[in-house]
Formats: C-alpha cells, structure tokens, sequence
C-alpha cells in the first residue's frame, strides 16, 4: 500500500470516512487477486495431469450427464484429489475460486465494523448468508 | 476432436472472448455459451457452468487494478448485492428445471439486447442532481476522482435500481453470465450513478453474484472440470491481458466488431432455441 497517495479531503458531505473505504477495498482487490491467481496455478497443475494422461481420448460433451459425485462435493473434490486425480485438482482451484469472492464479503463485515457501521455490517451478513447457503446448503457442503 | 486439441483450442477462444470483453467493457462471458453451444457443440448447461466459473476469475482478478483508480462505491455494491445474490440464486434453481431451448431463446435475447446496448452511448450522469432521502441515509452518495479534485454524486431511485439488480442476478444465475447489460440499466438509468463508478462498481459486484449460483450449478453437476479448465484459464489470462493495455486503445472500432459478433450470436442462440437442436 506504499504507492497510495492521501486523498484530497474535503467537499465530500455525504460519505463517511472515505478514506477508510478505500483502503479497505484496496486490501480487498489485492485479496481477491492472490485468491485468483492461486486458485489458477492449482486448476493448472490439474490440468498438466488430466492431459499428460487423458490427451488422446475424445472429447465429447453433446450429452449432458452430470458430473459424477466425487466432481459434485467437497468432500468427492478432496477424495478425488487424494488419489492424485488432475481433474479432482481443477476441481479443488474451481471450489477455492468460488471461494474468493466470499473470503472478500466476510472481510467486508470485519472493515465495516471497524468503521462502526452497523447498517452496512448488516447488509454484509444477509449476503454472506445466501452466498453460504448456496456454497454449503445446496448438497456441496461435506 | 481429441482432449488435448480440444482443450487448445478452447483455451485460445477464451482468451480472445476476454481480451475483448476487457477492452470493450462489454465481458466476455456473454459470448463465451453461444461460442461453446454452437462452435463446439457443447450442451449449453455444460457451458453455462464453465461461463460461470470464468466470470468469477475475470471478476475477481480484475478487481485490484479497479480499486486502485478510487471509483468503485464499496457501499453500493454491498447494498445491491443483496438484490443480485438472491436473484442469482433463485436464477440458478431456475435453470435447473428450465428446458434447454427455452435457456438457448432467453439466452439469444440478452445477446440483442446487449448488442442494442453496446451501439447506443452511454449517458453521462447528469450532474448536481439533488440528494435522494433513502440514498443519503443508505449512505450510498460518493465522490470520484475527477481532473485533479473529487467529484461529487448523489444516487437516485433506489428501489427502482435494486429491482432491477435482482433481475441482474437472476439473468446471472439462469444464463452463467456476469449480466453487465442489465446492471447498466440499474446503476447508469435507474440510479443516475455516473458511469465510471457503476463500470467498475458492478465489475467488483458479477464475481459476488457469480459465487451466489455456483454453489447450486456445482452441486447439480454442471461445473465439468475437463471443459472449466481451459475456459477458465483462457478467459482470466485475456481480461488481465486485457486490463493492462486498456484505456488508451482505440476501443470504438473494437466495440463495433464484438457488438456485431454478439449480434450475430444472439440470433444463432435464438434460431436453435426455436428450431435447432441445442
């Protein structure tokens, strides 16, 4: 954060601690960065293993049959990775990406109650909550 | 076509759907279900679940290099997340029993839509508009840097705009897209929020939005890890390549070419929504 500069204060009646907003996101843009860029590197490292031995099979995906289950949950994720499956590793990169975004919303609910801002703490919450159901609540979960 | 051809070939379209739709500004995800349905003959609910996942990446990864431009309205986004996270998530169970064809026709018409979208010129926010009684007290009014000082914003009709967020987030949920076309109408129309905040505003908001349906699209086993990967990869490596050339490019030019490709996609998706097999 060295290269941030002072804002120009000011003429800003309606916003309440700009500053602090800002620094939070810039914490929160560089959060989401890294969990992208390190959820890639492990969709790739599944990818170098799926194709060094499924590179010569067909491709075929006209039909839609559903993922098997260990594709479906975390736990057939971790099971399948266990057992050195590549397509179980861009599986796990996929779950820790879908991950990212909730990671940012929970470290929202930590900046807005530094910044003592209830409404928005609450706000944080509902949204964390159906980002929650539908991560754990949907069948993924364990 | 063999897997690993497959794979190449699929990672290089991604990457140029989202070099484009990085600087465009129109996303690459829109173009990204047509390509794959019909180039690839790749069942569309297959598509719509690795659409998702890259909508994600190219949300997310972009996110930093917006933050550190001083535009985006953290207290907007969060408060009409509410809206896009409850739509995504009704849009994905939606999607669930929806059949294909009628996904291909909804699919095709957010496609004109979105080209329509893209010929048309943004309207700059009107400036000094009189503060909104629920905005000021949602603490959503912001300021943005402008010619060396700050610039000053007061939001405009908030249920309005946070209705047609949840259409934004079904749209997302149902189609596996990051809905942009729409969130334009809610934040640039409804909410008179000027453009450069809702640009970079609803980009940090389609990854939160993207993450309320993959969860459901994950679990029915539509996220298969073989067609995400290159998708994946291809799109994120595009929009950070993307994000870095940005801005000063001629981008007119472009924008004329990739409204005429979603132009065309849309009435493709649309033609096999009605007629073809998809």
């Amino acid at each position: 954060m060295a290269e941030e500069q002072t804002p120009v204060r000011g003429s800003r009646p309606f916003q309440p601690q700009p500053w602090r907003d800002r620094q939070l996101e810039v914490v929160l843009g560089n959060l989401l960065r890294a969990g992208v860029l390190f959820s890639a590197a492990i969709v790739l490292a599944g990818a170098c293993v799926y194709l060094s031995r499924h590179a010569h099979e067909p491709a075929n995906y006209r039909v839609f049959q559903g993922e098997p289950s260990e594709f479906r949950t975390i736990r057939g994720v971790i099971h399948a990775v266990r057992n050195g499956r590549g397509r179980g590793l861009i599986q796990l990169g996929l779950l820790l990406l879908i991950a990212t975004p909730i990671a940012r919303v929970s470290f929202s609910i930590v900046g807005f109650s530094i910044e003592r801002d209830y409404l928005y703490v609450s706000f944080t919450v509902i949204v964390l909550l159906v980002l929650l159901y539908s991560f754990l609540g949907t069948g993924i979960g364990l | 076509m063999t897997i690993l051809t497959f794979s190449v070939v699929v990672a290089v379209v991604s990457f140029v759907a989202g070099l484009l739709g990085s600087l465009t500004g129109l996303g690459g995800g829109v173009v990204l279900v047509p390509l794959l349905t019909i180039l690839f003959h790749v069942d569309i609910r297959y598509a719509i679940g690795a659409s998702l996942v890259s909508v994600i990446a190219t949300s997310s990864g972009a996110a930093a290099a917006y933050v550190k431009e001083g535009f985006s309205n953290i207290r907007i986004g969060m408060f009409l997340e509410i809206a896009t996270t409850f739509g995504a998530l009704i849009g994905a169970f939606l999607a669930t029993w929806i059949p294909t064809s009628a996904l291909a026709i909804i699919f095709g018409a957010v496609l004109l839509y979105s080209a329509y979208l893209s010929r048309e010129p943004r309207p700059e926010a009107q400036r000094n508009l009189p503060p909104d009684a629920l905005a000021t007290r949602l603490r959503l009014n912001g300021s943005f840097p402008e010619h060396e000082s700050r610039r000053h914003y007061n939001v405009q009709n908030v249920p309005g705009g946070f209705g047609l967020m949840f259409g934004a987030g079904a749209l997302s949920g149902l189609l596996g897209i990051g809905s942009g076309a729409v969130k334009v109408l809610a934040m640039d129309q409804a909410m008179r929020i000027p453009f450069k905040v809702s640009t970079t505003t609803s980009n940090f908001m389609i990854g939160v939005t993207a993450a309320a349906s993959a969860g459901v699209y994950l679990s029915r086993g539509y996220v298969d890890p073989g067609l995400s990967m290159p998708v994946m990869l291809g799109v994120l490596a595009g929009s950070l390549l993307g994000s870095r050339i940005l801005v000063r490019a001629e981008t007119k030019s472009l924008r004329l070419v990739f409204s005429l490709v979603i132009l065309v996609l849309g009435l493709q998706m649309l033609y096999k929504g009605f007629w073809g097999p998809i």
